[in-house]
């Protein structure tokens, strides 16, 4: 069955790329316009890695990546942020509220797709990175 | 001289005298007489020719005999006592007056003792008056030194010719030449401004600041940058100083170091540059490849395939070139001049202290890493950080807050956290964007203006969601370097540093014929060296230089030049007797070439003064020229103006001139020391000179020339 990754950002430009391009990758895709959906798509369809973007209105994805680490039956899911910011405190206060990656935009599609399947292969036991 | 000559002829006047009128006599009973008489007379008297011969000889020696005990007894033990008196009445009236004379002398120079005696209460008394006047000049003179030497800004005032008129060691400090020789340097009262500063663009301030004085209105001040000797950068702020009719009597100028300042302005520039750059060409091409693409969507597959691929390249590009700009600017902004590097320790006891004061909340010190810098804007930070405690202790009712701070990489974590009270995450994020209060002052700032200047972060961080559990605040801020603590100067104790002379603007460098000028008012350079030997023409070394300079008659003990010079050939240890300089001291000193420039440059347009000059200029002339320096200034020497006062004294070393005019003699045999003590003789002679018509210069080296001492050459 193929993994289910949630993308959440108000841009449409970007989601109309990113959809596009995980769906060629094998991923089955779900979006979210904000914070709160966000929320309310991982409840309701629980992906194995959610996309946040970092500026989003009403809730940041920094609170929804904070709030989703609270959530212990949550633990599993991967957190990529996507952020137009790159500053190095940035980078570390996101990593620093859970997330797994902090990629910064402009990104190559490529490398996105390549660390997204390395994220989702996880750990493989035994000794995998 | 004056004296042989006299004496030689009042014995001549005696003894024809003596000789002359019994001879006159003879003559003229001899004329009174017949031829045979007269006959007889002149056979008597060629008869008795050796005889008479004889007793004018004993008459001549005689009259030599007497003329010599009057002048012993009085012509001369005057003399001396007149000479005695006037140093007396002029420098020195401890002294007593001493005749091997007359009776007579003898007791006129009792009455000139007692008048010396006379004087001498008359100035006790007088000086005890003057004194105490003084003392409060002083105290409040003092005062402006101790607070000069406080600021941290280096601080010149100088007149409209440019001449300094005050100055602070840290003035001194910022204008020294990095790596020179000797510590003499470029600012000392007296000295001209254009030699630390371009002539053109001081020029420039004093006409701005004269134009918008003229203009009326308010005090006027200019800035300009300029560099100093050493390659740094100086901002330096003029104002003018006015004379009581409103006029510009001179410029105070303060003066700081801001190298690192336009370094970081020029950072921020050419980061917008190089972004503006960077980014102009790609986005050229990815607009003119997607507007084509947009254009004629009916292009065939190989052209369109090209366009794609243009779009791929310059995005990439365009990417990379992003990338970079904002990592420097990242760096940059830590660069920002509104931060400052502070202890985080010190930062997290001014919070503590805003917190408690301002809201009575107690904040505790939790964890603290006493080696940890931060760089922050600390006035904004404590301010960010009283506001977040405000707010807690308002809505959520916290009263204890603890304040830690950790390393964390090129951040450091500094959290402020609290026990019990829940906040939400969304709490935060109000916060962030809210204008700042705490009590009654609020800024339109925000905690993320103030979190954006910093380049820092800010996040909830929560232990478990249980009601009654810890939670902190934790900020990311960026790790600052440690600042060295600025040595002080040492200060000198034994006298009040003089670093000012307001009189110099009294003095107006209009010039006056150098020699034409007044010896009181000329500014010297007094010196002396220390050598390996006497005789500089076989092969004899300069090893020490010491000077300092006098300037409107004070002797400027802050103001001097010492240096030790190694003299590339084995010290006589015979000499290390008089001069006490071990070999070992001379290792590693500049040589001469390296140290005549430097003394050059500190007696620059002063006169030299030195006792027994002679011998220190011919070692200065025997080396000038692999120094690249020439002195042609004039030259005033000690020895021979003493001489020039007192002819008929002997002794002119330095230690019996410092005894006769009352000098104390301390540190001698060093070439400071000797230096300084002929300084404070120059000062008593010119004094003299002055009551001998000794007025200028020319009439000082005149008079010197004219010295039997002169005719000495070394």
């Amino acid at each position: 069955m193929a993994k289910k990754v949630l993308i959440a950002d108000d841009e449409p430009n970007i989601v109309t790329a990113l959809e596009f391009l995980l769906q060629k990758s094998g991923y089955e895709v779900l979006v979210a316009q904000n914070g709160e959906e966000a929320l309310r798509q991982v409840e309701a369809f629980a992906p194995d890695l959610v996309l946040l973007d970092v500026m989003m209105p009403r809730i940041s994805g920094y609170e929804v990546c904070q709030r989703m680490r609270e959530r212990g039956d949550w633990r599993h899911i991967k957190i990529v942020m996507l952020s137009a910011k790159g500053r190095e405190a940035e980078v570390s206060k996101g990593l620093s509220v859970g997330a797994d990656l902090y990629v910064t935009k402009p990104f190559s599609n490529t490398e996105l797709v390549a660390r997204i399947d390395g994220l989702l292969r996880g750990p493989e036991p035994p000794g995998g990175a | 001289m004056r004296g042989g000559s006299k004496f030689a002829l009042w014995t001549a006047a005696l003894a024809a005298a003596a000789i002359g009128l019994p001879a006159a006599l003879g003559l003229m009973l001899a004329a009174g007489l017949g031829p045979e008489e007269q006959e007889t007379l002149r056979r008597i008297v060629s008869a008795r020719a050796p005889m008479l011969a004889f007793v004018a000889v004993i008459l001549v020696l005689a009259c030599g005999g007497v003329v010599a005990w009057l002048f012993r007894e009085y012509v001369g033990a005057l003399r001396g006592l007149t000479e005695q008196t006037q140093v007396l009445l002029g420098v020195n009236d401890e002294l007593r007056v001493r005749t091997e004379g007359a009776r007579e002398v003898a007791e006129l120079a009792a009455v000139i003792n007692r008048l010396g005696e006379a004087q001498r209460r008359l100035r006790r008394d007088f000086e005890a008056r003057a004194q105490e006047a003084r003392a409060r000049l002083e105290e409040e003179r003092n005062r402006l030194a101790a607070l000069m030497s406080e600021l941290a800004e280096g601080v010149l005032v100088c007149n409209t010719d440019g001449r300094i008129l005050l100055y602070n060691e840290q003035a001194r400090a910022l204008f020294a030449a990095a790596g020179e020789a000797a510590g003499g340097g470029l600012v000392g009262l007296g000295r001209s401004m254009f030699a630390l500063l371009d002539r053109d663009q001081i020029a420039h301030a004093l006409e701005k600041l004269q134009h918008s004085l003229a203009g009326g209105g308010a005090p006027p001040s200019t800035r300009l940058v300029a560099p100093s000797p050493s390659g740094r950068l100086l901002r330096i702020d003029a104002a003018p100083f006015l004379n009581a009719e409103g006029g510009m009597a001179g410029l105070v100028l303060t003066l700081a170091d801001v190298t690192g300042l336009l370094d970081r302005e020029a950072q921020h520039l050419s980061l917008l540059q190089t972004l503006a750059a960077g980014v102009r060409a790609p986005v050229a091409n990815l607009r003119a490849a997607a507007e084509n693409l947009a254009a004629f969507p009916d292009m065939d597959a190989g052209r369109r395939g090209r366009f794609v691929q243009i779009i791929a390249a310059e995005s990439q590009t365009l990417s990379g070139a992003i990338d970079i700009a904002l990592r420097e600017y990242a760096d940059a902004l830590k660069a920002s001049i509104a931060l400052e590097d502070m202890r985080a320790v010190d930062l997290v006891r001014v919070a503590r202290r805003r917190i408690a004061a301002s809201l009575g909340i107690a904040a505790e010190e939790g964890d603290l890493d006493d080696g940890l810098w931060l760089r922050v804007d600390s006035f904004a930070f404590v301010q960010a950080l009283a506001f977040l405690a405000a707010r807690l202790r308002d809505e959520h009712g916290v009263r204890r807050l603890e304040l830690s701070v950790r390393p964390a990489g090129r951040f450091a974590h500094l959290d402020l956290a609290w026990r019990g009270a829940s906040v939400t995450p969304e709490a935060l994020p109000a916060w962030e964007s809210e204008p700042m209060r705490v009590g009654s002052e609020q800024t339109p700032l925000t905690l993320r203006d103030v979190l954006e200047r910093h380049g820092g972060e800010v996040w909830l961080e929560r232990e478990g969601a249980a009601q009654g559990a810890g939670a902190r605040l934790r900020f990311l801020m960026p790790a600052g370097e440690p600042v060295a603590a600025v040595p002080r100067p040492g200060r000198a104790v034994e006298s009040r540093p003089e670093y000012y002379d307001f009189d110099l603007f009294a003095h107006s460098g209009a010039a006056r014929e150098l020699q034409e000028r007044s010896l009181s008012e000329l500014s010297y350079t007094v010196f002396d060296t220390e050598t390996t030997g006497l005789e500089p023409s076989a092969g004899d070394e300069i090893i020490s230089i010491g000077a300092v300079r006098i300037v409107n008659g004070r002797l400027l003990k802050n103001e001097v030049f010492e240096q030790l010079v190694d003299p590339r050939r084995p010290l006589d240890p015979q000499s290390a007797r008089v001069h006490g300089i071990e070999p070992r001291a001379l290792a590693g000193q500049p040589p001469i070439e390296a140290v005549l420039p430097a003394f050059h440059r500190f007696c620059e347009e002063t006169v030299l003064v030195a006792h027994n000059a002679a011998f220190d200029m011919r070692f200065f002339e025997l080396k000038q020229a692999a120094a690249g320096v020439r002195f042609t200034q004039p030259v005033l020497d000690t020895l021979l103006l003493s001489a020039v006062l007192h002819p008929s004294l002997e002794d002119h070393k330095l230690e019996a001139i410092a005894q006769r005019l009352g000098v104390r003699v301390i540190g001698r045999h060093t070439a400071l020391g000797d230096a300084l003590l002929a300084g404070e003789i120059f000062l008593r002679l010119v004094a003299l000179l002055a009551q001998r018509g000794v007025t200028t210069l020319r009439q000082a080296l005149e008079a010197s020339r004219d010295t039997y001492y002169a005719r000495l050459h070394y």
